[in-house]
């Protein structure tokens, strides 16, 4: 059976997210998508969903939620304040990292991500129409409804469907959290634009991010680094995608996100690896970060790493009976929970 | 010149042709794609990763899943690919464009042409005989980058950028020329307005209108006429209508 959410109130910085719009790129359409995939993924997994169903990504504050039709299981994923209204005038916080089954009329109110960014995932996942193979939200585009604009009150967020004839409930044991250390780069493709001293400084400052950020990259504040000559500042434009480091003459560095732009014309000093991509998404206003060089392969065995330990994350989630439910599953069989009932692919 | 390969993260390489705006190079980009896209469509196993293409003026980038590719070795696909320059490269469309040049729609056409000694009519006769070759989408979804403006239309930038350029805006900037699919701020001369619309979603698998490669020719339509293609487009008119089989 399927539910449905309706925004009661948009509040600022929420959208719908997936994996993003790969394959359109060369239309100068960009990869958009979830800022932090694991952490996405990670929510979806606590309601047993595939990993890529869309999520709603939140990264301002002020968005109200309402069960139009219940019931709706939803969960989040990161550190974020968030107050659960019931129907019948109840209230309390909504954890993260555990599923939690809503009613009709009960109402969400999601406060701001502690972090800068989380997710909340609804079982069935967000079953807005995709649009160019992705229900990723773009707004310069001329996508239609939701995915092409900010929220309004009214808008519908129909849910997929799950099985709510079984009572028990998703958590897991820890929270999913990003690593940690500097920030990994490989350099370039421009390296050769800047000074010794210039990459020197680079990898050898803390830079801190500044209020100017939105999905499509985010300013660092920081000494300003030298290119080899004033006409060293420009390029003729060249391909870009989410983590590229670019270097215009003032000399202080803009990371790209999920919906910057396909080309620019800026050097890029270095490119962030993949495997702390994600971490991108948390830079608030003031967080200090260090770069560090890797070569190739020390990405690729980050990436895999970091797969693998999702994977046990994944595998620390289980299922629980909430007080006050009657576990008619266990009536019949006493044995069988045990955490793993759901295929996951 | 030899093409550069050079990683852009580990989910990209670029195989970089030269650093300069040049028709030549940007031939030889277009060429690499032809036979990327090739390699695709036969479905070479290390292709498989392959998510994206994207030629631009002078480079090529391919986008791949870092999970799943062995990079090291995508990556010497490519730079062979890209060394193999004797294949015939896929000639563009041909695109005819109609354009209108009403005051409203050519708000900076009076200064561009007092700049250069020209009157109004003979900047947009000197456009209506150029032919645009895209060299890359980019900027904005379905945004052209075209070079062929002829030289004595060569104009800077605005010194301060508008706020709201209005939708399908014929552009110029120094050497290149371009259409606003959308409306956003900038910094572009607007010598004029066509109905045609760039990106449309109706069209799943190709929404940009132009693809690099494509050439364009503009020729100028009154403003009634530019109101009745903008209205029938509106409702359906086929793109196809615009589309002109190359006469060479």
């Amino acid at each position: 059976m399927s539910g449905l959410l309706e925004i009661a109130q948009p509040g600022i910085g929420t959208t719908v997210q997936d994996r993003g719009r790969a394959g359109h790129r060369h239309h100068g359409m960009p990869l958009s998508g979830w800022l932090d995939g694991p952490l996405a993924r990670a929510a979806n997994a606590l309601l047993g969903n595939p990993p890529d169903e869309a999520v709603l990504e939140l990264r301002g504050t002020g968005t109200v939620l309402r069960v139009k039709a219940g019931p709706v299981r939803v969960a989040l994923a990161g550190r974020i304040a968030a107050t659960c209204l019931r129907s019948d005038s109840s209230r309390g916080p909504l954890p993260a990292w555990q599923s939690v089954t809503l009613r009709e009329g009960d109402q969400l109110q999601l406060g701001p991500a502690e972090s800068g960014c989380a997710y909340l995932a609804v079982a069935g996942g967000l079953l807005m129409e995709p649009q160019l193979g992705s229900r990723a939200s773009y707004w310069r585009a001329g996508l239609a409804g939701v995915l092409g604009r900010a929220f309004l009150p009214g808008d519908a967020l129909p849910c997929g469907t799950w099985s709510h004839a079984d009572p028990r409930e998703w958590r897991c044991r820890s929270p999913w959290t990003a690593n940690e250390g500097p920030v990994r780069v490989l350099l370039g493709p421009q390296q050769d634009h800047f000074t010794a001293d210039a990459i020197a400084q680079f990898l050898g400052q803390d830079w801190e991010a500044t209020a100017a950020q939105d999905r499509m990259g985010l300013r660092f504040q920081g000494q300003a680094l030298a290119h080899i000559s004033a006409a060293a500042a420009d390029i003729v434009s060249d391909g870009v995608t989410p983590g590229a480091i670019q270097v215009p003459a003032n000399g202080l560095p803009i990371v790209l996100l999920a919906d910057g732009q396909t080309v620019g014309g800026y050097p890029k000093i270095a490119t962030v690896i993949s495997a702390d991509l994600p971490r991108l998404a948390h830079l608030k206003p003031g967080t200090r970060v260090r770069f560090e060089a890797v070569t190739h392969e020390a990405a690729h065995r980050a990436l895999l790493d970091e797969h693998q330990r999702w994977q046990r994350w994944l595998a620390s989630r289980e299922t629980y009976l909430p007080p006050g439910t009657v576990d008619e599953t266990a009536l019949y069989a006493s044995n069988l929970i045990d955490g793993m009932l759901r295929a996951d692919p | 010149m030899t093409p550069r390969l050079l990683a852009l993260g580990d989910s990209a390489w670029t195989l970089e042709f030269g650093s300069a705006i040049d028709p030549a190079i940007n031939a030889r980009v277009m060429g690499l794609a032809a036979r990327v896209a090739q390699a695709r469509a036969s479905e070479e196993p290390l292709m498989a990763s392959v998510t994206d293409v994207v030629p631009t003026f002078r480079s090529l980038t391919v986008h791949y899943d870092p999970l799943e590719a062995d990079a090291t070795a995508l990556g010497e696909r490519l730079r062979v690919l890209a060394q193999d320059g004797h294949q015939a490269m896929q000639p563009g469309r041909l695109w005819h464009l109609p354009v209108c040049f009403d005051a409203d729609f050519a708000p900076d056409l009076p200064r561009l042409a007092n700049a250069k000694g020209l009157s109004p009519d003979e900047v947009i006769q000197r456009l209506l005989a150029a032919t645009f070759r895209v060299y890359m989408l980019g900027f904005q979804p379905g945004f052209p980058y075209m070079g062929g403006v002829p030289p004595e239309l060569h104009m800077p930038r605005l010194p301060a950028p508008r706020q709201k350029v209005p939708a399908q805006s014929l552009a110029v900037a120094g050497e290149m020329c371009a259409v606003y699919p959308w409306e956003s701020p900038g910094g572009w001369n607007l010598l004029g307005r066509t109905p045609v619309v760039l990106f449309d979603l109706r069209h799943a698998e190709q929404p940009a209108l132009l693809a690099a490669g494509d050439e364009v020719r503009c020729h100028a339509v009154e403003r009634a006429t530019h109101d009745r293609l903008a209205a029938e487009i509106a409702r359906g008119m086929p793109r196809e209508t615009f589309l002109k089989a190359p006469e060479r």
